[in-house]
């Protein structure tokens, strides 16, 4: 079980990323991205701090929360690997890589495996549409994925 | 001489084992005592032929590619430092087929240059179309683009100088310039390869956007999904800044430009332009109603010129060799040259930038060598998600704004996603629907609801109920979708479902037929 840091310890470490970027024009977004990179995911106590800091409602740092599919409510695995699911990589079979990869791992897209190796999430379109099928492992972009990349890719997640 | 290596840093470069190449090169270089610098370019855009290395001899500039790790000794072997022979030899790359056949404008530079190298930029025509602009008035600058015919490279293609006009002649205290660079269309990568191929040429043109509108400040919206070009563009940022391109005085003009890099957060639907401008706020990624327009009420409120990165990208050569250059090229209203970017199966994949009216059989066939299977090209499906599925029998449409609207199709972003003949359209079709629930902002009837409904609809024809009925109910919430839609996400979402229809009618009929068909 990945450990929670206190609330208390979320608050100071928010706030202190709130700081750095309060000054920026429309602030909300790179703030996010600060508490995901700083927590791994956004957590709820961050929120009000949030909230209370740029002068808006929670329901509305909620709303942006929510709205974005990059920010997390939970950490993710050690290992974020994201496939791309989109029409250039379904042209190149795509769909079969999925289906093999989420075998080899046990899990679907959006889940997490149960040792927290890995998370596996689908991605619509990573811009290497040039070498379909693709994916991007921990921010590294894989091109042209085959059987083999695709063992390579389960050894690293796993070792 | 020191040797000069050319290493692509491209992500699709790096995706097919760039980064190993280099780490490869480095060390035999260390191992032999060899002194040489090893330069982290962009890439020219021929994928097939990544990771393409380069050096630079005394005749020129020699090609290898694709190069795998364990070539890297027998590269060595076969003195490959001042041109050697090898298998993988390419030659002079500007002589590649692939890449002679094109006319380089507003890539000219990416995959030559070092793209973090401002010595490099101004080398090869850099910051020439904002020293022109600086010597102009902001009107001059705004008419030469207007003259030169450019129009919106994202998808829209309205014409870039009349937006510009706008903004001019709206009055602000305070005026933007954003790029959009939430490059989410399956099938192009122009903007991300630009960005980190040659990000000069987007801030050049973003600075002149700024002076000939009154805009002191820049956005570039990237896609989180680019972290590579996010990285590229920032750095290029903080360069031009020091070097006085960017600031209080742009290049000891008495005009002011800055501009930021902001990263997205995985949304679709935050490449429309208003929705992108929320989510820059702040906010849900929301799509705004018009009017008011953006370059009235945009950023903040306030008159803001949005363009897409290639648009932008495109005005200094434009403000460089003069608008009648420019306009020079192209067919009908379309102007000056497009990015096409060949993708999916697909045997010659990448980045082809040349005038408009070519025909889409001549990009897909002679250009992309047909599909990378093998196997027979069932569908192409140009302009991303949101664009239409032609069938062999389009071939003939020349590249052309209009002259893919006579056929029920777009353009978009020029991206091409080739498809061999066992693809199958029903599925595609249902994908787009189910593509647009994902990503739809909700704001909008047709698009929140009309999506969800689409997928079940299309669900049913395949489950065989009432297949005849449930098609022609799709056809009809096609219908609404496109003419109640907000934006070009539930508007456009009914290009690649009606065309897959009405191109491919075989694939939608009930499940007992296609297989007996087959």
């Amino acid at each position: 079980m990945t450990m929670q840091p206190a609330s208390t310890e979320i608050t100071s470490r928010t706030a202190a990323i709130i700081q750095e970027m309060k000054g920026l024009e429309g602030p909300l977004l790179p703030i996010l991205h600060g508490i995901q990179e700083e927590f791994g995911h956004v957590p709820k106590d961050a929120l009000p701090v949030i909230a209370e800091a740029l002068n808006i409602s929670r329901a509305e740092v909620h709303g942006v929360v929510s709205f974005y599919h990059d920010y997390r409510s939970h950490p993710a695995g050690r290992h974020v690997l994201k496939l791309c699911q989109a029409e250039s990589c379904q042209s190149m079979g795509s769909d079969a890589i999925a289906a093999k990869l989420k075998q080899l791992l046990g899990i679907g897209f959006h889940e997490t495996t149960r040792d927290g190796s890995v998370t596996l999430e689908p991605v619509y379109c990573l811009g290497l549409c040039a070498c379909s099928p693709a994916a991007m492992l921990d921010g590294e972009v894989i091109g042209r994925l085959d059987d083999e990349k695709l063992d390579e890719i389960v050894a690293e997640v796993r070792s | 001489m020191i040797p000069r290596i050319y290493i692509p840093a491209d992500s699709g470069a790096l995706a097919l084992g760039a980064e190993k190449v280099a780490k490869a090169i480095a060390g035999e270089l260390a191992e032999r005592g060899i002194e040489a610098k090893i330069v982290r370019n962009g890439s020219r855009g021929a994928y097939f032929l990544e990771p393409m290395v380069e050096v630079a001899t005394a005749n020129g500039r020699i090609a290898y590619g694709p190069v795998k790790p364990s070539d890297v000794k027998s590269l060595f072997d076969s003195g490959f430092l001042t041109g050697g022979h090898h298998k993988r030899w390419l030659g002079t790359p500007d002589k590649i087929p692939f890449l002679a056949k094109q006319t380089r404008l507003t890539f000219a530079r990416c995959g030559v240059t070092d793209p973090l190298s401002l010595e490099s930029y101004k080398k090869h025509g850099g910051l020439n179309g904002l020293t022109n602009a600086l010597a102009l008035t902001p009107a001059a600058t705004v008419a030469q683009v207007t003259e030169s015919g450019l129009r919106g490279r994202g998808g829209a293609g309205f014409p870039t100088g009349i937006k510009w006009k706008t903004v001019l002649d709206t009055a602000g205290d305070r005026k933007y310039i954003v790029c959009n660079a939430d490059e989410g269309d399956s099938g192009t990568f122009a903007d991300r390869m630009i960005m980190e191929g040659d990000p000069f040429v987007l801030i050049e043109g973003m600075t002149i956007a700024g002076i000939a509108t009154g805009a002191t400040k820049g956005f570039v919206y990237v896609r989180s999904e680019y972290p590579h070009a996010v990285a590229v563009m920032n750095k290029a940022v903080e360069i031009a800044r020091k070097a006085g391109v960017l600031g209080a005085s742009v290049l000891g003009s008495p005009y002011a430009f800055d501009m930021e890099i902001r990263v997205g957060a995985g949304a679709y639907v935050c490449g429309e332009e208003t929705a992108l401008l929320d989510s820059l706020e702040g906010k849900r990624g929301m799509v705004r109603a018009k009017p008011p327009l953006p370059a009235h009420k945009g950023l903040f409120g306030k008159p803001t010129v949005i363009n897409n990165v290639i648009s932008l990208a495109s005005v200094p050569v434009i403000m460089d060799k003069g608008a009648a250059y420019y306009k020079d090229f192209g067919m009908g209203r379309s102007r000056g040259t497009i990015p096409i970017q060949i993708a999916g199966n697909v045997k010659y994949a990448g980045l082809f930038e040349a005038a408009f009216g070519m025909t889409l059989g001549e990009i897909v066939d002679e250009i992309g060598g047909g599909t990378a299977t093998g196997r027979p090209v069932k569908a192409v499906q140009v302009g991303g998600p949101l664009g239409a599925y032609f069938p062999r029998a389009l071939f003939d449409t020349p590249f052309d704004y209009e002259a893919f609207a006579a056929k029920d199709g777009l353009i978009g972003h020029a991206g091409v996603v080739v498809f061999d003949d066992t693809a199958d359209m029903l599925k595609q079709a249902r994908f787009a629907m189910e593509f647009c629930a994902i990503e739809s902002c909700g704001k909008c009837t047709p698009c929140r609801i009309g999506s969800t409904r689409g997928v079940e609809t299309i669900d049913r024809i395949v489950a065989g109920i009432e297949p005849e009925k449930n098609l022609a109910l799709v056809t009809d919430l096609c219908n609404t979708m496109k003419f109640g839609s907000l934006c070009a996400l539930g508007g456009f979402t009914p290009y690649p479902v009606m065309s897959s229809i009405t191109h491919f009618p075989d694939d939608f009929k009930p499940a007992p037929v296609r297989v007996a068909a087959e």
